[in-house]
């Protein structure tokens, strides 16, 4: 958690996003226009897969025997606009400004997967952004991910949760660590909720001005605080609990409507490291639990993963930094093994044990990654 | 410290003008300011911002305006580095590194690339691609702090630390000279081991400190991977002077400080005490024309110093408060009656007479780190001293004064390190440390 941050990574609900991209939109009527889609359990028609950019709405009818949802999709998976809950046998409109470009629409039967696609295309002025396939297939692939990070999140949480409630100071300590891992490997996108983060991963010095600790303070720290040094869960706690799981919800709803790019992607990755370097290794986000060193890994993980998929990019443009980027990433998943004594398990050595030049070395191997990896953004964008 | 460690051939500044051009901004010496400017200019329409140094620069020499105050630009080539016989600058940031990479044609190319960078610092312009302008998706080059300000005669002075020749490291154990020796603990010294050393460093010394600091951390920005920064120190107002012709300024003490310093004109004394000669031999043949920097830095009981009276302070010092001048002599500069003194001078136990002729070129800074969290200064000096032969330029000194010194009670070394500094980079096609990785 960053008490402020600019972010690369702007989160938008689909009618910001669509505000953002109306400058050149050309006038359409709404009215006769709209797209006709039928969806099913197994089809989804559209009554015209090209159309004039500009404001759109889709009539939207569920004609199968499961609820449905869909979705305007950029060619990254990014959502355009969406709408879920269309119950069998039930109309909804969908009304978006598009810009000209490719697009897909996705009707999910019971809300569930990627969806049974339809290409569509919005035609006239206002340029689309060209993205090379491979870029985009980046995109979609770490739109999955972050997804996948909060849903895999969520159970984890929860069980953290559940040891609060029953009082469980010994198991919730012990499910502490483990329910932050999904938030700190996708933390840029996670953070450009502005709403969410604060509630979830704040700290006790990241609140501002006039806010009360004891009121105003929630999410992960609060209870971390609580179970390491008040060593007490009381029912303010037990709320907490619930509260934390509520916010995280939130998180796993709105996640994949994310603005993700393929520089905001690398920017993102670098930023991870950022996290590191100002919060981890000074061992300011763990400051009860000392447990840095798993979100130190979960970062170094989400980083990771955001440079492997756009490795074949970066990889053709810039080899030699590519080159470098593998070798420093090794070189950090070598140097944390040293705090494991398995590495098939984030059980990581306590920070408080973590010796002064300890710390200097992991300092040292955080601006080694991290220095190459603010020039990602670059190589990608060439 | 080592107060006014003299030279005997103080008279010669005129006839070496030649030999010392860094000290007077003039390019005689080394390659021409022409060819450096030439070099330069190249990146003048990328740089506009540097525009008004390297113009500065270029009107330098037919101006009479002391470099000092033009802002000027110090001809990076040369047979020896700038940066130690070159008129002492105003400003300083000092830096030690750790090589972290295991690879020796790694460390090669950070070498090159630093001397790239430096060499278009020193010409007042930014490193790479510049600050500004390029992708925006993209950290900039260059972090523009420097942007639009002068050259201001920076000068960047790498070295080498015994740990770099350490065996199997770099395949460099067999070019370790002599003379870089592992230095010894000297009665009163309390080191920290995590401010002391380093495999490599670099001075920057600048007129102006937002200069120097740039220059470090772009260095530090380049290096990252390949090196860490172990330590680092800020210096102003330097506490000695190589050209007599000005006033030595005062340390934090308040006394003028390295009166009777080796001058930056006097080739005769830079020859013999400075440069390493161009027939060394053997581990040391790499270092021809280079010489040896000790650093330490020198922590003063400021507080304590402050109550002590006036005639134990000129006392302890060997001169008087106002002037300067020694014990018994009315001008600063009068050559100093040794016996006159109090056997634990520290003038007196520093001069090279009291040293079998010891003496070392000093360019040290005065350092203010705010304050110790027990409401002390952490002040005192950033001591910073070349030589030829360390075993017969600072070893001896401080041997005599750690032991002597009445200054010794208000004093205290906390951090020490010792390098191997390199000959000059020739030209555009040549890079620091080229002879020793050759």
């Amino acid at each position: 958690m960053r008490p402020a941050r600019l972010t690369v990574l702007t989160a938008v609900a689909a009618v910001a996003a669509l505000t953002a991209v109306t400058g050149c939109a050309e006038k359409s009527g709404a009215g006769d226009g709209a797209v006709k889609v039928a969806a099913s359990d197994s089809a989804c028609e559209v009554s015209k897969t090209e159309f004039p950019a500009g404001k759109v709405t889709l009539e939207v009818e569920n004609k199968g025997s499961k609820v449905t949802e869909v979705y305007v999709l950029f060619p990254d998976d990014r959502i355009v606009a969406e709408r879920e809950n269309i119950g069998p046998g039930t109309k909804a409109s969908i009304t978006a400004e598009i810009k000209a470009g490719d697009y897909e629409i996705a009707c999910k039967p019971g809300m569930k997967g990627d969806g049974i696609r339809q290409k569509i295309k919005a035609t006239g002025n206002g340029a689309a952004e060209k993205r090379s396939p491979e870029l985009d297939a980046a995109v979609a692939e770490y739109r999955k991910y972050v997804q996948e990070q909060a849903d895999q999140t969520l159970p984890k949480a929860q069980a953290f949760a559940d040891a609060v409630k029953a009082g469980d100071v010994e198991g919730a300590k012990k499910a502490y660590a483990a329910s932050r891992l999904g938030w700190e490997r996708t933390e840029p996108v996670a953070e450009s909720f502005g709403d969410i983060d604060p509630k979830v991963d704040v700290r006790e010095d990241g609140l501002e001005a006039g806010q009360d600790p004891a009121k105003d303070w929630t999410g992960w720290h609060r209870l971390e605080k609580a179970l390491w040094a008040d060593n007490k869960i009381d029912d303010g706690e037990k709320k907490l609990a619930d509260q934390l799981i509520t916010d995280l919800t939130d998180w796993q709803k709105k996640v994949g409507q994310a603005e993700i790019t393929p520089t905001s992607m690398a920017n993102g990755a670098k930023e991870l490291l950022d996290e590191v370097a100002s919060g981890k290794v000074t061992g300011e986000e763990e400051r009860y639990s000392r447990t840095d060193l798993v979100d130190f890994k979960a970062n170094v993980e989400g980083a990771q993963k955001a440079y492997e998929l756009l490795k074949p990019v970066a990889a053709k443009n810039d080899p030699a930094l590519s080159a470098e980027l593998d070798k420093q990433f090794a070189a950090m998943n070598t140097l944390l093994d040293k705090y494991r004594a398995d590495k098939n398990t984030y059980d990581f050595t306590s920070y408080e044990t973590v010796g002064q030049d300890q710390r200097k070395e992991l300092s040292d191997a955080v601006s080694a990654l991290g220095e190459p990896l603010s020039k990602l953004a670059a190589a990608v964008a060439k | 410290m080592s107060d006014d460690t003299i030279t005997t051939g103080g008279a010669a500044e005129a006839a070496a003008a030649d030999a010392a051009g860094e000290a007077t901004g003039e390019a005689t010496g080394g390659p021409s300011r022409r060819s450096v400017l030439g070099w330069g200019g190249a990146g003048l329409a990328l740089g506009a911002a540097a525009a008004g140094g390297t113009v500065a620069a270029l009107t330098d020499t037919t101006d009479p305006v002391p470099a000092a105050l033009s802002g000027s630009a110090v001809p990076f080539h040369g047979k020896h580095q700038a940066g130690i016989a070159s008129a002492v600058q105003d400003r300083l940031h000092f830096a030690a590194f750790d090589v972290k990479t295991k690879d020796r044609a790694e460390l090669v190319q950070l070498l090159k690339d630093w001397t790239r960078a430096a060499e278009r610092m020193t010409a007042g312009l930014p490193v790479g691609e510049g600050a500004v302008g390029g992708l925006p998706e993209a950290p900039p080059d260059d972090t523009g702090e420097a942007l639009g300000l002068k050259p201001s005669r920076l000068t960047l002075t790498i070295g080498f630390g015994a740990s770099l020749f350490a065996k199997d490291r770099f395949g460099l154990e067999g070019m370790r000279p002599e003379a870089l020796i592992d230095l010894e603990q000297f009665p009163g010294d309390n080191l920290d081991p995590a401010k002391s050393g380093g495999d490599l460093c670099v001075q920057a010394c600048a007129d102006d400190p937002q200069v120097a600091v740039h220059a470090i951390r772009q260095l530090a920005r380049i290096g990252f991977g390949k090196t860490a920064v172990r330590w680092s120190q800020l210096g102003f107002g330097k506490t000695s002077s190589t050209t007599p012709d000005e006033q030595t300024p005062r340390n934090m003490m308040g006394f003028k400080d390295g009166t009777r310093n080796v001058s930056g004109t006097d080739t005769a004394a830079l020859d013999k005490h400075v440069w390493v000669s161009d027939e060394a031999k053997g581990a040391s043949a790499w270092m021809a024309d280079g010489s040896y920097l000790v650093a330490r830095r020198i922590r003063m009981r400021i507080e304590t110093w402050d109550r002590t009276p006036l005639q134990e302070q000129e006392d302890i010092f060997g001169r008087d408060k106002a002037e300067g001048a020694p014990v018994g002599k009315s001008k600063e500069r009068d050559e100093p009656f040794l016996k006159a003194m109090k056997p634990q001078a520290h003038v007196r136990l520093a001069h090279p007479e009291s040293n079998s002729g010891a003496t070392i070129l000093r360019r040290g800074y005065s350092f203010t780190d705010g304050s110790d969290g027990l409401g002390r200064l952490d002040a005192g000096l950033f001591f910073l001293a070349y030589q030829r032969d360390v075993r017969k330029g600072f070893v001896p000194i401080q041997r005599n004064l750690s032991k002597n010194d009445a200054l010794n009670e208000y004093i205290q070394h906390v951090s020490s390190a010792l390098f191997a500094v390199p000959s000059g980079v020739r030209d555009k096609d040549d890079w620091w440390g080229r002879a020793l990785f050759a």
